[in-house]
């Protein structure tokens, strides 16, 4: 019974998106307050039955339900219950489901929160997103119910959740992610109600900035997690693989990035309007393409849903709805001619377009290399995979040339400024980063590391220049205090995320460049000296788990005659599918983990193929990117932000004009 | 109006995009081509496991057949084996390779669900799996009769695999059992 209220809700919640997106838009064409000022309400109503619909689909997981097709099979009896709670969305209908929940939420979030904006403009925003909505709604109704019952037939246990994706991990993993993906469809929304309007001015920009960076947030959070969890879980110790599907929440990244520096340079100067909606168009398609490339199969990815033609069909017929509709609408309205405004060659809006430039270029390269098997296929010329050689052959020269500008950026002025100024205060930051980053290799003996001095340099400059730039701020106020508390959040914000990347800069070097791994075989009682670390293999257990039986394998790790650590790393059989798991155990540190994971049995007496690693500052890369999560989520802490009310949107200034007539 | 033409530049490039993923629909990338696909079988001397002799490449001369890539520790196998089992009554020579297994098991299970198998290959380290490039078991190869690897199947052969993909080529390659004529018509088994 619960499994059909939910798909009763599911129908409701597809009515009222329907409704959302059409009398809104209709009353906004007509100049009709009353049909505009039911968008809030269909909004908050979207989720309320979207919620209850999810809320529906829980409760049969965790009642056991194997009535309903997709509880047979991906949970079990024997599955502990936070896993049958995450194997809500460990499979295509559930995450589908979760997708439309996440975007009704955001939906709801911008009728909340937005009250202030002119009538016009949220009703356009609302409309757009309910429109989204529709088409996931069906999506999910029309091709990959959830609650399709297996009846008669209902078996008696379930076939088991994935394995791999049996983890503390995975339980929020797609949550945040989808937060991140689905977010940008705010920002996606106020552009195309900014062209439907045809103003595109500094407000419109300021509206969007707060959700843009959220979503950001959200998403960086998400890619984060996923990637340690790829580390700890996939036993063999690598962070990323530049698989189709970690692309897909890649690419939305890179254009979110390039987006909200560029939402900068619109609020604050009102240039770059036009490229700046074409970028929040382009984030969003990107996030809708992820989604076709995730289910339609036709890539090979380690995260494949059970995929089939038909759903990729559907999703891709709506992607040329959204995209080809919204780009459509781009180049009818959006403003052809340039900006009046000027800016000279240094300022910070140059070093912004280089961010910019830089975060297209790193979006395309990732796409084009996503997509590029599938090219090759279509054409006749063979299977193709590109792997990680091309990406870092792109990314390494990318990314040393974004962090030079990346440390000027924060310190420039708007407009114009000038060569002598950047180096009264940058000269000290940029010798003091050359000095320290060229001699911290040296202290890991050794050969000297080139590529290591080189990142360090980078982030040194990055944080240098940052705190350099933050002191200057602060010694201006007249005590510490005021000055912080005068100093807006946005600039906060985006000293701690700027900072976070550099801390993931230099994760991401010295753990490529200083890990050790070495796979061998070791017999119980058998000891193996890595980087310093004796591993002693104790002795071989068998344990049995809530649904698992495992092999464990016992280590100590001494350094110099201490122990540091007992590791125990699991090689699991599932019981349900019998499948085989690799379950790694890591000692954890700041500068430095260690990692041990079981190959497979060879050969008698208990031996087993071992692999050790040493991964020095593998930690930085993700604090690094929590930290640039942080300083997202700090921005929307900004008082402007919430003076919105006060400044009518007219009002802003001298930006107004160049919108595409209305 | 040039610069309202520029404008199109992103809608034209989508265009041509989602014509790209269109095409990509009805092209499986799942479809995993061996690098063996028209090679020779790879040189092996391994045990038998009903014991005996070493078997070695000669086993492949002169009868096509298909070469079973198995274990008593993957599921998938249990659920292939019914399968199999109807294929070699049918007439279908098939040879196994009892993949990264203990032999012991692997004979148990034989006396328990039935031996398909007109040999098997003990291949205990697995050295022959990577000479053949296996991704995990099961995997099915169709070895003609000149010992020439045709075709490569990941994952397991059921009734739709076979008379979709692989009785076609099994006939091409001058199979000769009556599964032949049996794969033809799905369903009416012997």
């Amino acid at each position: 019974m619960i499994p059909e209220f939910g798909h009763f809700a599911l129908i409701v919640g597809l009515c009222l998106a329907v409704l959302l997106s059409v009398v809104p838009l209709w009353g906004a064409w007509r100049r009709n307050t009353a049909a505009m000022a039911l968008a809030p309400g269909l909004a908050v109503g979207l989720l309320v039955f979207t919620g209850i619909s999810f809320a529906c689909l829980t409760i049969a997981f965790l009642q056991d339900d194997f009535s309903v097709e997709v509880v047979a099979n991906n949970s079990n009896s024997l599955l502990p219950v936070y896993y049958k709670f995450s194997a809500v969305w460990g499979n295509h209908e559930g995450s589908l489901l979760l997708w439309a929940l996440t975007l009704a939420l955001w939906t709801a979030a911008v009728a909340t929160f937005s009250r202030q904006l002119p009538l016009l403009m949220l009703s356009r925003v609302l409309a757009v997103m309910g429109f989204v909505a529709v088409g996931f709604l069906s999506f999910s109704l029309f091709t990959s119910n959830p609650f399709a019952r297996l009846l008669p037939g209902t078996p008696v246990d379930g076939q088991d959740l994935n394995p791999l994706l049996q983890d503390p991990g995975l339980i929020i993993h797609p949550p945040l992610l989808y937060m991140g993906y689905v977010g940008f469809s705010v920002a996606f929304a106020f552009a195309i109600a900014a062209l439907l309007g045809g103003r595109l001015d500094a407000a419109w920009a300021r509206w969007s900035r707060p959700w843009t960076n959220v979503a950001w947030a959200f998403l960086t959070l998400g890619i984060m997690l996923g990637s340690w969890w790829a580390y700890y879980e996939l036993g063999w110790g690598g962070w990323w693989f530049w698989d189709p599907v970690e692309n897909a929440s890649f690419m939305p990244w890179l254009a979110g990035t390039a987006l909200l520096h560029s939402l900068a340079v619109t609020e604050k100067r009102g240039l770059f309007k036009s490229w700046t909606v074409l970028l929040a168009i382009f984030t969003f398609s990107l996030s809708l393409l992820g989604t076709f490339l995730v289910r339609s199969g036709v890539l090979t990815s380690v995260h494949a849903f059970a995929t089939d033609p038909e759903r990729g069909l559907f999703v891709l017929v709506f992607l040329a709805l959204v995209v080809g509709g919204s780009l459509t609408l781009y180049a009818l309205r959006a403003p052809a001619v340039n900006s009046r405004l000027r800016f000279e060659w240094l300022s910070r809006e140059t070093l912004l377009l280089v961010n910019n430039v830089v975060f297209l270029v790193a979006t395309l390269t990732v796409l084009f290399g996503t997509l590029f098997p599938l090219l090759m296929d279509a054409m006749g010329q063979g299977k193709y995979s590109v792997g990680p050689p091309y990406f870092n052959a792109v990314f390494v020269p990318l990314m040393a040339l974004l962090i030079p500008v990346m440390g000027l950026g924060p310190v420039a002025r708007w407009k114009r400024d000038s060569a002598s100024r950047w180096k009264a205060e940058l000269l000290l930051p940029a010798i003091a980063a050359l000095l320290c980053g060229l001699t911290l290799p040296l202290l890991q003996g050794g050969d000297y590391n080139a590529w290591v001095a080189l990142a360090l340099v980078l982030a040194g400059w990055l944080v240098l220049g940052m705190l350099r730039d933050a002191w200057r701020r602060l010694r201006a106020a007249p005590d510490l205090l005021r000055g912080l508390r005068r100093t807006p959040a946005s600039y906060w914000g985006m000293f701690v995320a700027h900072v976070g990347f550099a801390a993931c800069v230099v994760g991401v070097v010295c753990t490529s460049q200083y890990s050790i791994e070495r796979d061998l075989k070791m017999s119980p009682g058998d000891a193996q000296t890595l980087a310093g670390y004796r591993f002693e293999f104790l002795e071989l257990a068998n344990v049995r788990g809530p649904n698992y039986l495992a092999d464990e394998a016992r280590f100590t790790v001494t350094r110099d005659g201490e122990e540091i650590a007992r590791l125990a790393p699991q090689k699991r059989r599932y019981l349900a599918q019998g499948s085989i798991m690799t379950e790694a155990a890591i000692d954890a540190g700041l500068f430095r983990d260690l990692y041990v994971a079981m190959g497979e049995p060879v050969g008698e007496n208990g031996a087993w193929a071992i692999r050790l690693h040493y991964k020095p500052m593998v930690r930085w890369m993700w604090l690094g990117a929590i930290l640039v999560a942080v300083g997202g989520f700090v921005t929307v802490a900004d008082k402007r932000y919430r003076r919105q009310r006060v400044l009518a949107p007219d009002s802003d200034g001298a930006e107004v004009a160049h919108g595409a007539s209305a | 109006m040039a610069p309202r033409l520029k404008l199109f530049l992103p809608l034209i490039l989508f265009a041509a995009l989602a014509l790209l993923l269109f095409r990509g629909l009805s092209l499986d990338p799942q479809e995993l081509p061996s690098a063996l696909v028209d090679k020779p079988f790879p040189a092996f001397s391994l045990p038998s496991l009903a014991g005996g002799e070493d078997l070695d490449r000669d086993l492949f001369s002169g009868e096509v057949s298909l070469v079973n890539v198995w274990a008593t520790w993957c599921i998938s196998c249990r659920v292939e084996h019914p399968y199999l089992q109807k294929l070699a009554d049918a007439g279908v020579r098939i040879i196994g390779v009892n993949y990264k297994d203990d032999p012991e098991a692997a004979r148990r299970w034989l006396a328990e669900l039935g031996d398909p198998y007109r040999a098997n290959i003990v291949d205990g380290a697995g050295n022959l799996g990577v000479d053949l490039g296996v991704y995990g078991a099961p995997e099915t190869y169709l070895v003609d009769a000149e010992g020439v690897i045709r075709y490569r199947h990941v994952g397991v052969v059921d009734e739709r695999v076979w008379t979709r993909t692989l009785a076609p080529l099994y006939r091409e390659v001058g199979g000769t059992a009556a599964a032949s004529e049996w794969g033809a018509a799905p369903g009416g088994g012997p």
